[in-house]
């Protein structure tokens, strides 16, 4: 009996140490970068978004410790269900590990669930909606470059103090619509503004005259674009066009990004207000990375601050498996190991993942330049002014993650 | 009240390019018999070839010139689309041309989206010729109820202008008289001597010259984007099926009516704007299953 006993315990412990030496040689990566390859957002994510995923992984020095680093891309057309189809596929079938980029707030929810029942890491760089870091944050969720609490806290905010005190709403009809909508209005009425108005447009509508005119009869002070893309290009084009920023009220792009600004042109775009937490030509670092970038680019773009969040993102995940000594294919298990350690790379500066996943970091109030002020074809920005991490992101005091109450 | 106005106003400037779409689909349909889903390509083609026109460093043609020349660019492509492929589907049900033009225009977008990516690129609204204080069609007059930018008046007042004419040129003139006897009875019209595959090839290259001038014309409103004609071309074609298939003035006055609607929908209950156009198709066909226009086959 003794004896047996003995025996089962030494197998137990041959075991376990025998797991131990498997994980610790596992050194196997998948990637998974899912974004929309197709539609509105895929020039400020998409094909940019698998280049920045395998710049990380080349960037990341881990093959020449022996890693090995394998990279899939999957197109979620801005469609939820296609989206989580394809992130349950790679964790069943092609054994991914981790799944970056996901813009679209809709697709970005949805692959939230999945990725938390899987047990992998989400590092989220292409989403706006700030409720993945607080309402429906999960442990193996990172929303790493930006989301709807710092745009409203940023521009709106500057906005507001600004003079900007009554708001019209011209809102894209799905979640990361109503998400910036909802931030910005608390920051609105918390500084004394209010909203007379807002009209919810179905997704990547191509006429907003429609909407324009409501808005300009409001007599708002300040049209808020609470859209992306190629929504956001069209209202600002079609702003111009009805003499609405000349008839002296102001648009506010809360989201804008480097290729939407390419896509409108300076001559209308100048003078725009917004916010983004990475900008190709803020220092040497951004642009050595940049070059870099553009040159493996087939249109020679630089980086969108989407696509340098999943570059920065990944660079932070390859840190903590090369903290771990190897590859535990345990999603809480390396989510936790990243924000036990301090984010520090060349796009985003220094900076930490808090508990509800949040990263934290610099963002920074851009005006677009003239056209007599742009340099080159990628010259767009002026600096206005810097925002610290701790200001521009939801306090953990507000935060209603479930993570935070222990 | 004002509002309202301005509302229908704007309708109606969305109308027209459904009018001149859809003129194009119902004339391609009539003539060819083929349900054309390329229309929305070779509209996205129209505003691209605006595009080159005016940024090619050696050419630098601008707005005005590209009105004709991008029409009848695409036009050509179009007769080419239509001598290498279409015509071998001449007598074969609907479904093919269906298929076969679907297909071509998930080529044409995708290889446009390749080069150029999906945010689009800026094209502006012409500022000549300089005639007393305005400058080409840029700004705006104030109607008293709306601001109206000058450009979209135009763009209602040539679409009108375009879809009339077109429409008098197949229903009221002797060539207009052959096509229709083409259509009806090719081997008899053939007994007369007339060549009737280069007419269809000619009203092919008509139908999608069309479409192209409805996408320079709507250049300077929209982004030049590759799916630009992507989402249009279900409301256009829901545009012609209400208006009767085939019938070209059915098409016309359908458009302008289902621009005003759906501008009404997007003043009263944004949400629907994009579905009222198929609400309104479903209830039309539920009565009239030839469309308000059409006549039973």
């Amino acid at each position: 009996m003794k004896n047996s006993i003995s025996t089962l315990l030494l197998g137990t412990a041959l075991t376990l140490a025998s797991a131990g030496f498997a994980f610790a040689q596992d050194k196997t990566v998948k990637i998974g970068a899912l974004s929309d390859q197709s539609g509105l957002y895929a020039d400020l994510g998409g094909p940019g978004s698998t280049l920045a995923a395998q710049m990380a992984a080349e960037d990341s020095g881990l093959a020449a410790k022996g890693w090995k680093i394998d990279i899939i891309s999957g197109d979620h057309q801005n469609k939820p269900d296609i989206g989580t189809a394809i992130a349950r596929q790679w964790f069943d079938v092609d054994k991914v590990d981790v799944i970056v980029d996901v813009p679209n707030s809709g697709v970005a929810l949805a692959v939230n669930n999945v990725v938390k029942e899987k047990n992998g890491v989400y590092i989220n760089s292409g989403a706006a909606t700030s409720d993945l870091s607080n309402a429906q944050c999960t442990p193996n969720t990172v929303h790493w470059t930006y989301d709807t609490y710092m745009l409203a806290h940023t521009t709106g905010q500057a906005l507001v103090k600004a003079g900007g005190d009554s708001w019209f709403f011209l809102t894209a009809d799905y979640a990361f619509g109503a998400a910036l909508e909802r931030d910005t209005t608390a920051v609105i009425n918390a500084n004394g503004g209010k909203v007379v108005g807002g009209v919810k447009h179905p997704l990547n509508t191509s006429d907003f005259s429609s909407f324009l005119l409501q808005a300009q009869s409001s007599k708002a002070k300040i049209i808020g674009l609470a859209n992306a893309g190629g929504d956001t290009t069209n209202s600002i084009k079609q702003a111009a066009e009805f003499g609405i920023v000349k008839g002296g009220q102001k648009l506010a792009a809360l989201l804008l990004f480097l290729t939407d600004i390419k896509a409108i042109g300076l001559e209308t775009a100048q003078g725009l207000n917004f916010t983004e937490t990475f900008y190709w030509d803020l220092n040497d670092q951004t642009r050595a990375f940049s070059k870099k970038f553009a040159a493996r680019m087939k249109n020679g773009a630089p980086p969108t601050m989407v696509q340098a969040g999943v570059y920065s993102g990944l660079i932070h995940y390859f840190k903590a498996l090369d903290a771990l000594g190897g590859n535990p294919h345990d999603g809480v298990k390396v989510v936790e190991k990243m924000k036990s350690m301090p984010t520090d790379d060349p796009l985003f500066g220094k900076g930490e993942i808090q508990p509800n996943g949040r990263t934290i970091h610099s963002a920074y109030l851009f005006e677009v330049k003239k056209p007599s002020e742009s340099k080159g074809p990628w010259d767009f920005y002026k600096l206005v002014g810097t925002v610290p991490g701790d200001q521009a992101f939801t306090p953990l005091s507000e935060s209603k993650c479930a993570l935070l109450k222990k | 009240m004002q509002a309202l106005y301005a509302q229908l106003l704007v309708g109606l400037i969305n109308g027209s390019f459904y009018a001149l779409l859809s003129l194009g689909l119902a004339v391609i349909f009539g003539m060819l018999n083929i349900i054309n889903f390329a229309h929305g390509a070779v509209y996205m083609m129209g505003a691209f070839v605006a595009y080159f026109l005016l940024n090619n460093a050696y050419l630098s043609i601008g707005y005005w010139p590209a009105l004709i020349i991008a029409p009848i660019v695409v036009g050509i492509f179009g007769m080419i689309l239509e001598r290498t492929m279409l015509q071998w589907l001449a007598g074969l049900d609907h479904l093919y041309g269906l298929l076969l033009t679907f297909g071509l225009a998930l080529i044409i977008q995708g290889v446009f989206q390749n080069y150029f990516g999906s945010s689009g690129l800026p094209y502006a609204i012409p500022d000549y010729p300089t005639i007393g204080g305005f400058h080409g069609l840029q700004g705006g007059m104030n109607l008293g109820f709306m601001f109206l930018p000058i450009y979209r008046g135009w763009v209602v007042i040539f679409s009108l202008v375009v879809c009339i004419g077109t429409w008098y040129l197949i229903e009221r003139t002797r060539l207009g008289a052959y096509l229709r006897a083409a259509t009806e009875n090719p081997t008899l019209v053939r007994a007369f001597g007339i060549n009737v595959p280069r007419m269809i090839t000619l009203t092919y290259g008509l139908g999608v010259g069309l479409a192209a001038l409805a996408g320079v014309l709507s250049a300077p409103i929209n982004q030049v984007r590759p799916l630009m004609g992507e989402n249009l071309i279900i409301v256009v074609f829901a545009v012609v099926v209400i208006g009767g298939m085939g019938s070209i003035m059915g098409s016309i006055v359908t458009g302008f009516a289902l621009g005003v609607i759906e501008g009404l929908t997007k003043y009263f209950y944004p949400e629907a704007s994009n579905t009222v156009v198929f609400v309104f198709m479903v209830l039309v066909l539920l009565v009239k299953p030839t469309g308000l226009t059409g006549r039973a086959a």
